[in-house]
């Protein structure tokens, strides 16, 4: 299934795009899976949205949708229907910071 | 007509500096990576279009970069850098250990014979090695696996591996510093290593003599004699004449021997510079003028180099990696501030100019003498 996904304005550099993406997920939409999928495709995005090592998100990132706050979710729990329908977006958001 | 060529990391991108031979006018291009920390950007000695850059930030964690066209453009390449075998503790500032984890690179040596072969030194304090161009990258865990690892405490910046010297002359030996654990030595081309702090003294540790726990702020060596090394310590200058088997102090009449770089003229082995800066919570220079201090004696005999710096209310830094010397003659200085000036000098510090006054923050500064 294609999942939309919305990533933070450094990333998109990083990764060469503009505006939204569209990754082609193979089976359960998770936030696990988006973010395989989005990794290969774009192999230069690993390490930066989840530690190579421990696979944990980055503290100064958040997942959000359908305006959710999917951040502290299980990585395997299956995405919103409108997500995994192309409805909504998958947002990956760098948190505010700096004071 | 020769030229050079300035690597500017910064806290907020990377800046490229060019200039033909004579160093008077200078093109400036950036930022690149524009809102990232840039810690460091180096050349490959063996071919000048092979550049490597450090870039981080809290958000998005370490990337590394490389141009194959002299920084024309860029691409991302392997940034996984995972300790070698179960990484195990150091210690913490409250005395606990603490599991070692990677946070960044610090600072990146290109072989000397090899574009494709790099090293890194990362915080936490380590030393990997690339031989791929930077696709792949493995640790030389002999180093971490060293007994007095576990010793080894982080300084008020991060316990970071900054200082990478490969011995032009020996392919073998590799030297490294710490903060805060000092310097070490590999005689197998990374396989073992061992202490080299004999004659530091650091009274801020229980045992100012201990072998390891030093906060050693950079390592220099000219390339015609790696057997003798300047030390730039937390506190002290200091040489060795012995390739680190031993270290005498050679602080002198400088105004504070505290301070981050220390460097060597490209032409002449016994003439050094480094910047006096007030310390212990300070660091700025003393009295508000910014002065790099030169001794052509190898040390102990000091004199200020002030025409072209502020000499009043100058209150900016000069980080560890961020002074630099070309190969041209007259050798050209550089080096870059916490104020985002980078000022050169064309006649070996005799006068300086600043070529840049108002970057970010700089982290640091190399340079490329390009034929």
């Amino acid at each position: 299934m294609i999942i939309r996904v919305v990533l933070p304005a450094h990333l998109r550099t990083l990764a060469r795009v503009d505006g939204e993406l569209k990754v082609d997920v193979e089976g359960p939409a998770t936030q696990r899976s988006v973010l395989d999928a989005l990794e290969a495709a774009y192999p230069m995005l690993r390490g930066t949205m989840r530690d190579q090592t421990t696979q944990e998100r980055r503290a100064f990132l958040r997942f959000f949708a359908c305006e959710q706050d999917l951040s502290n979710e299980s990585p395997d729990a299956p995405l919103p229907d409108a997500v995994a329908t192309g409805a909504e977006p998958y947002l990956i958001i760098g948190a505010m910071a700096g004071g | 007509m020769s030229g050079v060529r300035l690597l500017v990391g910064t806290r907020k991108g990377a800046f490229i500096l060019t200039s033909d031979g004579t160093r008077d006018d200078w093109n400036v291009e950036g930022p690149l990576f524009a809102g990232w920390e840039m810690y460091h950007l180096n050349a490959s000695p063996a071919d000048p279009n092979r550049l490597y850059a450090s870039q981080s930030t809290g958000w998005h964690g370490q990337v590394v970069q490389r141009s194959d066209d002299g920084g024309e453009t860029w691409e991302p390449i392997g940034n996984e850098f995972t300790y070698d075998g179960v990484p195990g503790t150091h210690q913490w500032y409250d005395g606990t250990q603490h599991p070692w984890e990677f946070a960044r690179i610090w600072h990146l040596e290109p072989s000397l014979t090899d574009p494709d072969t790099v090293y890194a030194g990362v915080e936490d304090a380590a030393l990997f090695r690339s031989s791929d161009g930077g696709q792949t990258w493995q640790e030389l865990s002999g180093l971490r696996n060293h007994p007095s690892a576990g010793s080894w405490q982080p300084g008020a910046g991060g316990m970071c591996l900054h200082t990478i010297l490969l011995d032009p002359s020996d392919p073998e030996r590799i030297f490294v510093a710490i903060s805060a654990a000092g310097a070490f030595r590999s005689d197998d081309a990374g396989k073992t290593w061992r202490p080299i702090n004999r004659g530091l003294r650091s009274e801020q540790i229980p045992n100012p003599t201990a072998e390891v726990g030093h906060c050693v702020h950079r390592i220099a060596m000219h390339r015609s004699r790696p057997g003798v090394l300047y030390m730039q310590k937390h506190w002290d200058v200091m040489r060795s004449d012995d390739a680190g088997e031993s270290w005498y102090e050679t602080s002198g009449n400088l105004p504070t021997d505290f301070g981050f770089p220390i460097d060597v003229h490209a032409h002449e082995p016994e003439t050094i510079y480094v910047v006096p800066i007030k310390s212990d919570s300070e660091h700025y220079p003393p009295d508000g003028k910014l002065r790099v201090y030169r001794s052509r004696t190898g040390g102990n005999e000091w004199e200020a180099l002030t025409n072209g710096l502020p000499q009043r209310n100058c209150y900016v830094n000069v980080l560890r990696d961020a002074m630099a010397v070309d190969a041209l003659d007259p050798c050209g200085v550089y080096f870059g501030t916490t104020g985002g000036q980078v000022y050169g000098s064309a006649n070996a510090g005799d006068s300086w100019s600043p070529i840049v006054r108002d970057l970010p923050s700089v982290v640091s500064v190399e340079v490329q003498t390009l034929a």
